[in-house]
């Protein structure tokens, strides 16, 4: 069953289509990955459905309590609130927050004591911040970063950065989980760690995940179904079988074989 | 109840009635005689307006210049209620009047001005307690340009310090709680935050609106203090003033604005004997501070007992505790 779809979206900038006339659909538990050319609309595409642009034209609707919601247009906290989460490209972390305080950021919309029990510091208070750090920490120990846990996300080393980065993703509980280029930077055996990681993920928070990469080898392992986007236009759709020798997406992006 | 009274929960109890106790001796015994104490009680109401002011400016990031503006409101609230009821309940109820009425001007001016950001927020703003200004120049209630004399002489050292105690309580308790994470991720990214869930303009309007009420009582403590106000000392020079306290201890400690309102008080009473040129002398000042710790003195860092503790046993190591208590 589809957990998002995206119909007829389009998003201009002046007159630029960024992304033109996209139409995209999830299944629930699906591992997606969406490749194509630099400046072909990726990341456009993931703030269209993130909320940090409205599409143009078009409806992005999400799966929510059995039905349908239309979400293009709506505020990003709304949105994450109702359970999509994601990663930026250019790792964005609240950088002189502890690890553990980044997890809990993402873990507020959940949290269940009032901002007065906080300043009083009623017994709710402790009960509900420590089962918070609890599953915070569970969560830290998941990616491997527990032993960091007090340090400043600003003192991690990149790779640990873009780990902290999908933790915190995944602190909001979310449904549908978009990783912006999580391998980039990363060398050969960094990369192996995060595509093994990526499946853990999947397996363990049942979450759907869509991902932009341009490194072949992840994406290919990695991924059950492949978009190819290329000027604003979804090209391909397929199996990464299909994609690696479908003619279009070599001529737009993968490039002949020597 | 076993985790509110933890070590260092009972060092800062201790810590907390020590000052009080010595300066009440000090205050007995004469030795803070009345010249002194209107020292210490401008110290008093400045760290109120300072920790206030962190917390939006520090703990949220939000860039406000229009501090003044609610201390006006505090003041001129307070002087009205208590001139009608002049005692130690007409106090409080003067104070709970001027925190309404800040937290409700707090919320008008926050919804339209908190999408601004930088420079712009700060000249918005500057441009609302210049506003709130102008009209207290010209309200009947007020008495115009003029202001309110005679104004009942209640706060003392005890009421101020009870001042001081609650408004750190509130606000170092809401920083390290939830909604406080929420505030300082809006701070640390705006984009990010608001991508975990976080409602910036919910967030940033409650930032404001604590620390409009807590200027709110620091107006209220220094019209029942001084005895007369006027619109004019609520300009922008005040807020600039406040400013500066924060920018000096830190901004984003609470610790530094604390340990910075009462330095810079005790620097304009040295400075009191060279009237002509104590003006220059506290600029001087705050310049070389500037260029020796553009930080602030304690840059972001907090002073914690559970710090001190660790530093203790890790034999000397520097430790920079910010988050934990």
């Amino acid at each position: 069953m589809s957990i998002l779809t995206m119909r007829n979206v389009t998003r201009l900038f002046g007159g630029l289509a960024a992304v033109s006339d996209a139409n995209l659909y999830l299944n629930e538990g699906e591992l997606v990955g969406l490749i194509g050319p630099n400046g072909a609309g990726k990341t456009t595409l993931f703030n269209l459905i993130t909320g940090v642009y409205e599409p143009s034209k078009g409806e992005i609707c999400l799966e929510h309590n059995g039905e349908m919601v239309q979400i293009g247009g709506k505020e990003p906290y709304k949105i994450s609130q109702l359970g999509i989460s994601r990663t930026f490209q250019n790792i964005r972390l609240f950088k002189s927050m502890t690890v553990l305080d980044n997890l809990l950021v993402a873990m507020h919309k959940n949290c269940k004591y009032s901002i007065v029990s906080g300043i009083l510091r009623l017994p709710s208070f402790f009960t509900h911040e420590e089962a918070m750090r609890k599953e915070a920490m569970h969560i830290l120990e998941f990616v491997g970063l527990d032993k960091f846990a007090e340090d400043q996300a600003r003192n991690l080393s990149y790779g640990e950065q873009r780990k902290l980065e999908i933790a915190r993703a995944l602190a909001t509980h979310p449904k549908l989980l978009f990783l912006d280029e999580p391998a980039a930077g990363m060398n050969p055996q960094e990369t192996a760690e995060l595509t093994e990681l990526i499946h853990k993920i999947r397996d363990e928070f049942h979450v759907t995940i869509l991902l932009i990469e341009h490194d072949m080898s992840l994406v290919m392992n990695l991924c059950e179904r492949i978009y190819v986007l290329d000027y604003g236009r979804l090209i391909a759709n397929g199996t990464p079988e299909e994609i690696k020798h479908n003619k279009r997406v070599i001529e737009a992006y993968l490039g002949e074989e020597v | 109840m076993r985790k509110l009274l933890n070590r260092s929960t009972l060092c800062w109890i201790a810590l907390t009635i020590g000052v009080y106790a010595v300066i009440a001796a000090l205050i007995h015994r004469d030795i803070i005689n009345a010249y002194y104490q209107i020292t210490l009680i401008t110290i008093a109401i400045d760290i109120v307006l300072a920790v206030s002011l962190n917390l939006i400016i520090g703990v949220c990031g939000q860039f406000s210049l229009g501090h003044a503006g609610f201390m006006c409101i505090g003041a001129y609230c307070g002087a009205i209620v208590t001139k009608t009821m002049p005692n130690l309940t007409g106090l409080l109820l003067g104070l709970v009047v001027g925190i309404v009425v800040s937290a409700l001007a707090a919320l008008v001016v926050a919804i339209p001005t908190l999408r601004l950001k930088g420079d712009y927020l700060a000249i918005a703003t500057l441009g609302f307690s210049e506003i709130i200004r102008i009209i207290v120049l010209n309200l009947e209630i007020t008495n115009g340009a003029a202001g309110l004399t005679n104004i009942p002489k209640m706060t003392n050292w005890t009421i101020a310090y009870i001042a001081i105690v609650v408004s750190l309580i509130i606000i170092v308790n809401f920083g390290r709680s939830s909604s406080g994470r929420a505030c300082i991720s809006i701070r640390e990214d705006e984009i990010a935050a608001e991508a975990m869930g976080i409602n910036l303009t919910k967030y940033k309007c409650i930032a404001f609106i604590i620390g409009a009420a807590l200027a709110s009582v620091a107006g209220g403590l220094y019209a029942s203090y001084f005895r007369v106000i006027k619109p004019e000392l609520f300009n922008f020079n005040k807020s600039v003033d406040v400013l500066i306290i924060v920018v000096f201890g830190g901004i984003g400690s609470i610790t530094g604005s604390v340990i910075a309102g009462v330095l810079l008080g005790l620097i304009t009473l040295a400075l009191q004997s060279f009237a002509q040129v104590r003006m220059i002398l506290y600029a001087v000042a705050i310049v070389a501070i500037m260029i020796f710790r553009p930080e602030g003195l304690l840059g972001t860092s907090e002073f914690t007992f559970s710090g001190l503790f660790k530093r203790f046993k890790k034999g000397g190591v520097k430790h920079v505790d910010s988050n934990n208590a």
